[in-house]
């Protein structure tokens, strides 16, 4: 379900920000409306999972490491062997996957409430993510659909590239207002709006 | 020092957590050799050159891995996931 109250509170200030004047290098959103939840395979159920999560979203997944596909505000992808984020705009993506994926097949977890999904899209996305994250950002190293699983210090996250110059963030909810704070601190340079 | 995770890639070792020296074995646990079980729980080769040893990913993708390390120069020559390792009986103990 939709989480209606958000973590980020007081932070969350819609507008231009940092060296907005030069121009506008991020556009930084969180996205409420959405539900998020892990899917994960036993040993030797893989492809029937990635079957599953097909039927139920239309996102069929090659089974590599990190493998995903987005299409509008669904999206989904690998992040540890056997292990999968669903994310779609229904309030009943849970009860379907769980219809869809039998226990004998794989298990179901409903992150909706746990993790805060923050959207950063703009041409500096790269470079404001790099400062914050130790992994190649280049589309060669990190390409369109894929999705890895890093820290920033001690704060987990969940990335996945959904176009060039797109990426959704999924951070623990209880570190997100931190998180959100620091990643503006990171984008002040090139100007940035809340939306 | 990078460690070449089998499934995200290379990454810092900040993401990662020591686990333990991945060579020594468990005495069977009926056993009540105090000598083995000391050895077990304290004795250490520490050698110079290539070590195997548990890491677990804890900042990626959370899964246990077994990697041979020069404990000289940290030059990593293998990484694989320790599941593979332990089915093989090549891994230790678990972690």
């Amino acid at each position: 379900m939709a989480e209606p109250q958000s973590p980020l509170g007081h932070t969350f200030v819609p507008g231009d920000h940092g060296n907005s004047a030069g121009g506008i290098g991020l556009v930084l959103t969180e996205r409420r409306d959405v539900s998020i939840v892990q899917v994960t395979a036993w040993r030797g159920t893989i492809p029937a999972v990635l079957t599953a999560i097909g039927d139920v979203t239309g996102l069929n997944l090659a089974d590599k490491p990190g493998a995903g596909r987005s299409a509008g505000e669904k999206s989904a992808f690998g992040f540890a062997p056997g292990r999968y984020f669903v994310v779609a705009p229904s309030a009943d993506l849970e009860d379907r996957l769980r219809r869809a994926i039998p226990l004998e097949t794989g298990t179901i977890i409903d992150l909706t409430h746990g993790r805060t999904a923050i959207r950063v899209k703009g041409p500096w996305s790269e470079w404001v993510l790099s400062k914050l994250f130790a992994i190649d950002f280049s589309e060669h190293g990190f390409p369109v659909g894929f999705g890895r699983a890093t820290l920033h210090h001690d704060i987990h996250a969940n990335i996945q590239r959904t176009d060039a110059e797109t990426f959704d963030l999924y951070v623990f909810r209880t570190f997100a207002r931190s998180f959100w704070q620091t990643l503006g601190h990171a984008a002040a340079e090139v100007g940035y709006r809340v939306e | 020092m990078i460690i070449k995770c089998p499934y995200c890639g290379p990454r810092d070792v900040i993401e990662f957590t020591y686990q333990g020296d991945a060579t020594r074995q468990r005495p069977d646990p009926a056993s009540t050799d105090q000598a083995a079980w000391n050895a077990y729980v304290y004795d250490r080769a520490n050698p110079m050159g290539g070590h195997r040893e548990f890491w677990l990913h804890s900042g990626g993708c959370r899964q246990h891995l077994v990697v041979t390390r020069d404990m000289a120069t940290h030059v990593i020559s293998s990484v694989g996931f320790a599941r593979d390792a332990v089915a093989s009986g090549k891994g230790g103990d678990r972690p």
